[in-house]
C-alpha cells in the first residue's frame, strides 16, 4: 500500500492545504451559534437594532468567507485526488508491464482489470472524500463540544456523554454490517456469473434443456441474496434513527439543565440556544462522518488490493545481451523440464534437441502433450525449471528480452489482433516496415486478397473479433512476417485454415530460406516436409527424425499419419 | 416511453401494496415528528426567560412532549427504512428473476446479435439502479415534498413574515445547485467515456500479454495508456471540482438565508411579535428547509437514470420469446431427417440457404464440408431449431420440427459444438448436465471419450470445479468433455460440429472408434475440415458461401471434379508428393 500512496507525495501541498482550508471553514461555521446567541442576549434583550444589523453582517461575512475557503479546499482535494489517481494508474500499468506471462496468468485477467479500474476509482474517491471530510467532520463534532464548553462548561457535560455514545453506536453498527454487505456483494457476483454463463452457454444449456433448472437455481440464489440484503440493511437502518434519538435526548437534558442554570441566574437564554444549535450541528456532521467512514473502508480495502499488485515483482529476470554470435545452432534445448506450477505435474520432461539455422522443425503430438509449451519456452514467455534453452548460440536468459523478441517471433495458438486498422496491426510489429514488405507478408500469408477487399484501413475490433478464425490466423502470420526476426515459431497457426490455404502458406514460407522455422501442428501434412520432426507424447520426445524416418520407426507417428491420410494414398 | 417504464416499474409494486401504503404513512409520521421537535424545543427555550422565572412544571411538560416526539420519530424512521428496504429488495428480486428467466427463452437471433456484457448488465446492475434509483428516489421525493409542506405549515404557525423570508429565499440554493449541475454533467459524461476507453485499453493489453511480449509492444502500450490516462485525469479533475462546488455554494446560500432570517426574526422579536424560542425554531427550519429541495434535484437525475435502466430491462422483457408450441414428442430409436424446400437467411433479403431439399434415411451419416465461413454451422442452427427457417420445412421422423416440443427435439440430439462450453461447476456436473447418472456411468463415459486420465490429473479429479473463463482445460480437452456428455446417454441424433478441430489427430483417432460405436444405427451430422474422417459418410454436403453447392458420396463427388474434389486434392498438395 505504501507504494500506492507514495504517489500522493507529489501533491503534498494540496494534501495539506485542502484539509486546512476545510478546517478553516468549520471554524467559521462554529462561530455562527455564538453570533446568534449574542443577537438574542444583547440585541433582542435590549432592543438594540443597530447591534442586530452588525451581527447579521458578521453572519454574511462568515458565509462568504466560508464559501471562498471551501471552494479553495475543494479545488485542492479534487486536484490531489485526480492527479494522484493518474500517476498511480500510470505506475500500475507500467508495473503490470514488467510482469511475465506466468505472473499475469497467476494473477488473472479479471483481477488485473478490476484493480486498474474499479479499485482505483474507489481509492480516488476515498482520497478525495478523506481530504475533504476527514479533518472537517471530527473537528466540527469536537469543535462544537469545545464551543459548548466555552459557552457553559457544566452544561457541556451533556456533550461529553453524547459524543462517545454516538461514536460507539456508529462504530458498532458499521462493524457488524460491513462484513454482511461484503457477503451481499459475493451473492451479487454469483448471480452475475450465472447470468453470463447462461448467455454464453445458451446453446449447450438449451441442448440439455436446462433452462428450468437454471431458473430454479437463479431464483434460489436471488432469495438468498434477498434475505442477506434484508439482514444487512436492517441493522444499518438503525444508524440514523438511533443517532437522532441520542441527539434529541441530549437536547432534552440540555434544555432541562439549561433551565436549572437559567433559573439560578448563571446562564442566559441565548447561551442555551447556542448549546442547542451546537447539538444540532453535531447530528448533521455525524451523518456525514458515517458515510465518510464507509467510503474510507471501501477505499482502504481497494488500496490494499492495488498495493498487493504493486508489491509483486516480476518472476523473470531480464538479461543484458544485445547481440548474438554468428555461429551455434538456432535453437538448442538440453534436458529441459517444465511445469506451470509447482504442485501440478510436469508438462515437459528431459527435452533435448538442436535446430540448425535456416532449417525447419516440425512438432507434432497429442492434445496436452506440451507442444505449445515448447513454443512458449523458445520465446522465453516462461523460464525452464530444469536444463537450458540456448538461442542463436547463447543461453536464452542472457539476452535482453527485447532483443530476444526482435529475433524470435512467436505466433501464438490463440493469436489476438489489436483494435485499430488492419494496417495498424501490421505496422505495430515493425513501424519502419515499407508498404511493399507489408504486402509481401500478406501475400505469403494468403491474406492479401481479403485485405485488399476490405481495405488496409478497415477497422479491427478488440481481439479481431470482426474477422473469422481463419482470417485472424492469416493476419497474425502476416504480422509475424512483418516483424521479421531470424526465428519464426508458428504454434498451431493453421488450424482454422482449410488444407488448401494451409499448404499455400507453407509453400510461401518455404521460400523464405533465411528464416529458421518451427511449425507446430496437429496435421501431419503441415510438418511432413520439415527437416526434422519431433513427436511429443505426454511431455516427452517419443521420436525424432524426418518424415520418412518416423514413418519407418514410430508406430505412433504412423498412426497419426494414417488417421489423416489413408494408407492407399500415403503409399502412392 | 419513460412514462410507460415508470408505470411498469410501479406495477412491480403491486404485490407489496400494503407495505407501500404503510411506507407513505410512516414517511408522514417521520416528517411530522422530526420537524415538530425544533418547534417544541423553541417553546421550551421560551420558558427560560431569566433567573427565578423558569416554570419547571411547564418545562417538564414540554420536555416530556419532546421525548415522546423523539421516540415517535425514532420508530417511524426505523420502520420506514426497513419497509423501504424490503420493498426495494423484493422488487429487485422480482425484476431480476423475470429478466433472468427471459434470457432462457430468448431466440438465438437475439443472443447472437447482442453483446453479452450488455445483457448481463441489464439483469444485474440495471436492476439495482432501478430498485435504488426509482424506488428510493420515489420515497425520498415523497419525504422531501412532505417536509416542504410541513415546514411551511409550522413556519406559518410561528409567524408569517418569517415564513415568507424562509420560503422565498431558500429555493435560491436550488437555482445555484442546478446551475452547477448542468455544467458538471458534461464533465462527468466525458470522464465516464474516457474511463471506459482506459478500461478497454487495459483489457486489450492484458488479454494479449503474449503478443505484447513477443512483439515488444510495452512502450507502445505505455504511450497509449499515458495519453488516455492524462485525458481522463483532466476531465476527472474538472468533473470532481465542479461537482464539489455544489455543497459549498448551497451552504453559502443557506448561510445567507439564515442571516436574513436572523435579521428579520430579531426585528420581529424586538417588536415582541416573535419569541426567542420562536426565532430559534425558525432558524432551525431555515437550515433544514433547503435540504428537501436539494434532495429533489438529486432525485430528478437519479430518476432519469433509473428510468433509462428500467426501459432497458423492459425492452429485454419485451423481446419475443422462442416459439415453443409444438406438442409432439420424438420417438426413441433411429430417426430420419428431411429438408423440404428450405429457405433461410440471417439477414432478411440475403438468402443463405435457397430451396434446399434432402432426405436422410434413419441411421445415415451425413458429412458437411466446406471452407472456413461457408456456413456449415447454419445447418446445425436449423436442425436444433436455434434459428427458424424462413420457409419450407424440416421433418424429423416425418414430423415437422415446429410441431415437436423444443425440449424433446433438443434432447434427441447429442451435440459437440465448435466452442465447447464449460459450466462453472464440478467435472461431474459438467458431464451429467442436470441429468441423473451414477458416478460409474460418468466415469465410463469419460473413459470412452478418453478424457478420464486428463480428469484424474486435475487437482480434485471429478470434483474439480471448472470455469469457462479459466484455462484449466485446453480447447481440445474441453471438446473431450463435451464428447463425454454425449457418451453418457446416447441420443438418437448426433451432431459433431468441428468436434475434433482442437484435438490432435491421434486422440481423435482413439475417439473415432468410440464415435463409430456411438453413431452406429444413429443418424449423424458431422462438420469437419479433415476429409478423411468423413470419407465414409453416406452423404456429403459441400458448402460454399452459405450455399450447399454439391451433395453425394465421396466417390461420386470426386468423379464429378467439382469444388469438393478441389478441396480434397489440396490436402495432398505438399504431402502426397514426398511419400
Amino acid at each position: 500500500m505504501g507504494k500506492l500512496f507514495s504517489h500522493l507525495a507529489s501533491y503534498r501541498r494540496e494534501c495539506i492545504l485542502a484539509p486546512l482550508f476545510k478546517l478553516l471553514e468549520a471554524v467559521l461555521e462554529l462561530f455562527v451559534p455564538l453570533v446568534v446567541a449574542s443577537i438574542i442576549d444583547t440585541g433582542i434583550a435590549t432592543g438594540n437594532s443597530p447591534y442586530v444589523v452588525r451581527m447579521v453582517l458578521v453572519l454574511f461575512a462568515l458565509a462568504l468567507t466560508g464559501l471562498a475557503v471551501s471552494v479553495t479546499a475543494q479545488y485542492f482535494s479534487a486536484k490531489a485526488a485526480s492527479l494522484f489517481a493518474r500517476d498511480a494508474k500510470k505506475a500500475l500499468f507500467e508495473h503490470i508491464e514488467t510482469f511475465s506471462l506466468a505472473d499475469c496468468e497467476k494473477i488473472g485477467l479479471p483481477t488485473l482489470i478490476n484493480r486498474m479500474t474499479g479499485d482505483m476509482n474507489q481509492v480516488q474517491s476515498g482520497v478525495n472524500m478523506t481530504l475533504r471530510l476527514l479533518l472537517r467532520s471530527p473537528f466540527v463534532v469536537l469543535g462544537a463540544a469545545i464551543m459548548a464548553f466555552i459557552v457553559d462548561a457544566r452544561a457541556a457535560l451533556v456533550f461529553a456523554v453524547a459524543i462517545p455514545v454516538l461514536a460507539i453506536i456508529v462504530y458498532l453498527i458499521m462493524r457488524v454490517t460491513v462484513p454482511r454487505f461484503r457477503a451481499v456483494q459475493g451473492d451479487v457476483d454469483e448471480l452475475l456469473s450465472q447470468t453470463r454463463e447462461n448467455y454464453k452457454g445458451a446453446r449447450v444449456i438449451r441442448a440439455f434443456n436446462l433452462q428450468d433448472k437454471e431458473r430454479e437455481s437463479f431464483h434460489g440464489r436471488a432469495d438468498r441474496l434477498f434475505s442477506r440484503q434484508i439482514s444487512a440493511a436492517g441493522l444499518s437502518a438503525l444508524t440514523n434513527p438511533l443517532t437522532s434519538l441520542v441527539v434529541n435526548l441530549g437536547i432534552i437534558v440540555l434544555i432541562w439543565y439549561g433551565g436549572v442554570r437559567v433559573d439560578a441566574g448563571s446562564l442566559s437564554q441565548g447561551a442555551v440556544v447556542a448549546l442547542f444549535n451546537y447539538m444540532s450541528q453535531i447530528l448533521v456532521e455525524l451523518i456525514k462522518l458515517a458515510s465518510l467512514i464507509q467510503t474510507m473502508t471501501r477505499a482502504l480495502a481497494s488500496a490494499r488490493r492495488v498495493g498487493a499488485i504493486f508489491d509483486m515483482t516480476s518472476s523473470m529476470e531480464d538479461g543484458t545481451r544485445m547481440d548474438s554470435p554468428c555461429d551455434g545452432p538456432a535453437i538448442e534445448f538440453s534436458h529441459v523440464g517444465f511445469s506451470y506450477n509447482k504442485t501440478g505435474g510436469k508438462v515437459l520432461e528431459d527435452i533435448s534437441f538442436t535446430l540448425e539455422r535456416g532449417q525447419t522443425l516440425g512438432i507434432i503430438g497429442a492434445t496436452g502433450s506440451g507442444k505449445s509449451t515448447i513454443a512458449a519456452l523458445m520465446a522465453r514467455l516462461y523460464d525452464v525449471d530444469e536444463g537450458e534453452v540456448r538461442i542463436l548460440g547463447c543461453p536464452i536468459k542472457s539476452y535482453r528480452l527485447q532483443y530476444l523478441h526482435d529475433n524470435v517471433t512467436l505466433v501464438l495458438q490463440k493469436a489476438r489482433l489489436f483494435r485499430g486498422t488492419i494496417l495498424d496491426n501490421l505496422k505495430l510489429a515493425d513501424s519502419q516496415a515499407t508498404m511493399d514488405e507489408v504486402k509481401r507478408a500478406l501475400s505469403d500469408a494468403q491474406a492479401l486478397d481479403f485485405v485488399l477487399d476490405k481495405g488496409f484501413e478497415a477497422p479491427v475490433e478488440t481481439g479481431g473479433r470482426n474477422f473469422s478464425g481463419g482470417q485472424r490466423q492469416r493476419l497474425s502470420i502476416a504480422r509475424a512476417l512483418v516483424h521479421g526476426g531470424q526465428i519464426l515459431i508458428l504454434d498451431d497457426s493453421f488450424s482454422a485454415l482449410d488444407y488448401k490455404t494451409d499448404s499455400l502458406v507453407r509453400g510461401a514460407l518455404a521460400k523464405r530460406k533465411d528464416i529458421t522455422k518451427v511449425i507446430i501442428s496437429q496435421r501431419s501434412s503441415s510438418v511432413m516436409s520439415a527437416d526434422r520432426i519431433i513427436l511429443l507424447d505426454n511431455g516427452r520426445i517419443a521420436a525424432m527424425g524426418t518424415h520418412a524416418e518416423l514413418m519407418a520407426t514410430s508406430p505412433i507417428y504412423r498412426e497419426i499419419h494414417y488417421t489423416q491420410f489413408e494408407k492407399e494414398d500415403a503409399d502412392v | 416511453m419513460y412514462k410507460e417504464s415508470l408505470r411498469r416499474t410501479l406495477s412491480y409494486l403491486s404485490h407489496c401494496r400494503g407495505r407501500f401504503i404503510l411506507s407513505i404513512l410512516m414517511t408522514l409520521a417521520y416528517v411530522l415528528s422530526s420537524l415538530y421537535i425544533p418547534l417544541l424545543a423553541g417553546q421550551a427555550i421560551d420558558l427560560l426567560t431569566g433567573a427565578g422565572e423558569v416554570d419547571f412544571g411547564l418545562l417538564t411538560g414540554r420536555l416530556f412532549a419532546i421525548l415522546l416526539t423523539a421516540c415517535l420519530c425514532f420508530l417511524s424512521q426505523y420502520i420506514l427504512s426497513r419497509l423501504n428496504n424490503s420493498i426495494v429488495y423484493s422488487v429487485a428480486r422480482r425484476l431480476r428473476n423475470d429478466a433472468f428467466d427471459k434470457v432462457g427463452s430468448l431466440p438465438f437471433s437475439f443472443l447472437d446479435s447482442h453483446r453479452q456484457g450488455d445483457v448481463v448488465a441489464r439483469v444485474i446492475s440495471d436492476v439495482d439502479q432501478v430498485a435504488d434509483g426509482l424506488l428510493l428516489g420515489f420515497s425520498q421525493a415523497l419525504s422531501a415534498i412532505m417536509t416542504i409542506a410541513v415546514t411551511i405549515w409550522y413556519l406559518f404557525s410561528l409567524d408569517w413574515i418569517m415564513a415568507l423570508v424562509v420560503i422565498l429565499l431558500s429555493p435560491l440554493s436550488l437555482v445555484v445547485a442546478s446551475f452547477i449541475a448542468r455544467r458538471t454533467h458534461r464533465h462527468f459524461k466525458e470522464t465516464a467515456d474516457r474511463r471506459s476507453i482506459q478500461t478497454d485499453l487495459t483489457d486489450e493489453y492484458i488479454t494479449a500479454t503474449g503478443e505484447v511480449l513477443c512483439y515488444n509492444l510495452q512502450n507502445e502500450f505505455q504511450a497509449r495508456f499515458s495519453q488516455v490516462n492524462a485525458q481522463w485525469a483532466d476531465s476527472s479533475l474538472k468533473g470532481t471540482f465542479y461537482s464539489s462546488l455544489v455543497n459549498p455554494a448551497t451552504r453559502a446560500v443557506n448561510s445567507v438565508v439564515y442571516a436574513c432570517a436572523a435579521l428579520a426574526g430579531s426585528f420581529l422579536a424586538i417588536q415582541g411579535r416573535l419569541s426567542v424560542g420562536g426565532l430559534t425554531s425558525a432558524l432551525s427550519y431555515a437550515t433544514q428547509y433547503t435540504k428537501p429541495f436539494n434532495d429533489i434535484t438529486g432525485v430528478v437525475t437519479e430518476l432519469q437514470n433509473a428510468l433509462v435502466c428500467a426501459s432497458r430491462i423492459f425492452s429485454l422483457l419485451d423481446e419475443e420469446d422462442v416459439v415453443d408450441d409444438g406438442r409432439k414428442e420424438l420417438p426413441d430409436g433411429p430417426l430420419s431427417v428431411s429438408f423440404r424446400k428450405v429457405f433461410f437467411s440471417y439477414v432478411k433479403g440475403q438468402d443463405l440457404i435457397r430451396d434446399f431439399s434432402l432426405d436422410i434415411a434413419s441411421g445415415m451419416h451425413v458429412a458437411i464440408v466446406g471452407p472456413t465461413g461457408a456456413g456449415k454451422s447454419t445447418v446445425i442452427n436449423l436442425l436444433m431449431r436455434y434459428y427458424e427457417i424462413d420457409s419450407g420445412s424440416i421433418l424429423i421422423d416425418g414430423i415437422p420440427i415446429d410441431e415437436v416440443k423444443l425440449s424433446s427435439l433438443r434432447l434427441s440430439f447429442g451435440s459437440v459444438l465448435q466452442d465447447s462450453f464449460i459450466r462453472k461447476a464440478s467435472v461431474r456436473e459438467n458431464i451429467a448436465m442436470g441429468r441423473d447418472f451414477s458416478d460409474d456411468e460418468i466415469v465410463e463415459a469419460c473413459r470412452r471419450a478418453h478424457v478420464h486420465e486428463i480428469i484424474m490429473r486435475l487437482e480434485n479429479g471429478y470434483d474439480t470445479v471448472l470455469d469457462d473463463d479459466e484455462g484449466l482445460l485446453s480447447a481440445g480437452e474441453r471438446q473431450l468433455i463435451a464428447i463425454a456428455r454425449c457418451m453418457v446417454d446416447l441420443p438418437n441424433l448426433l451432431i459433431l460440429d468441428e468436434a475434433t478441430s482442437s484435438i490432435d489427430t491421434r486422440t481423435e483417432g482413439l475417439i473415432q472408434a468410440s464415435f463409430n460405436e456411438m453413431t452406429r444405427g444413429r443418424t449423424s451430422f458431422v462438420v469437419a475440415h479433415r476429409l478423411s474422417t468423413i470419407r465414409n459418410a453416406d452423404i456429403i454436403l459441400v458448402m460454399k458461401d452459405g450455399d450447399i453447392v454439391e451433395s453425394g458420396r465421396h466417390e461420386e463427388l470426386l468423379a464429378k471434379g467439382g469444388f469438393y474434389s478441389e478441396l480434397y486434392r489440396s490436402q495432398y498438395a505438399t504431402g502426397g508428393g514426398e511419400c
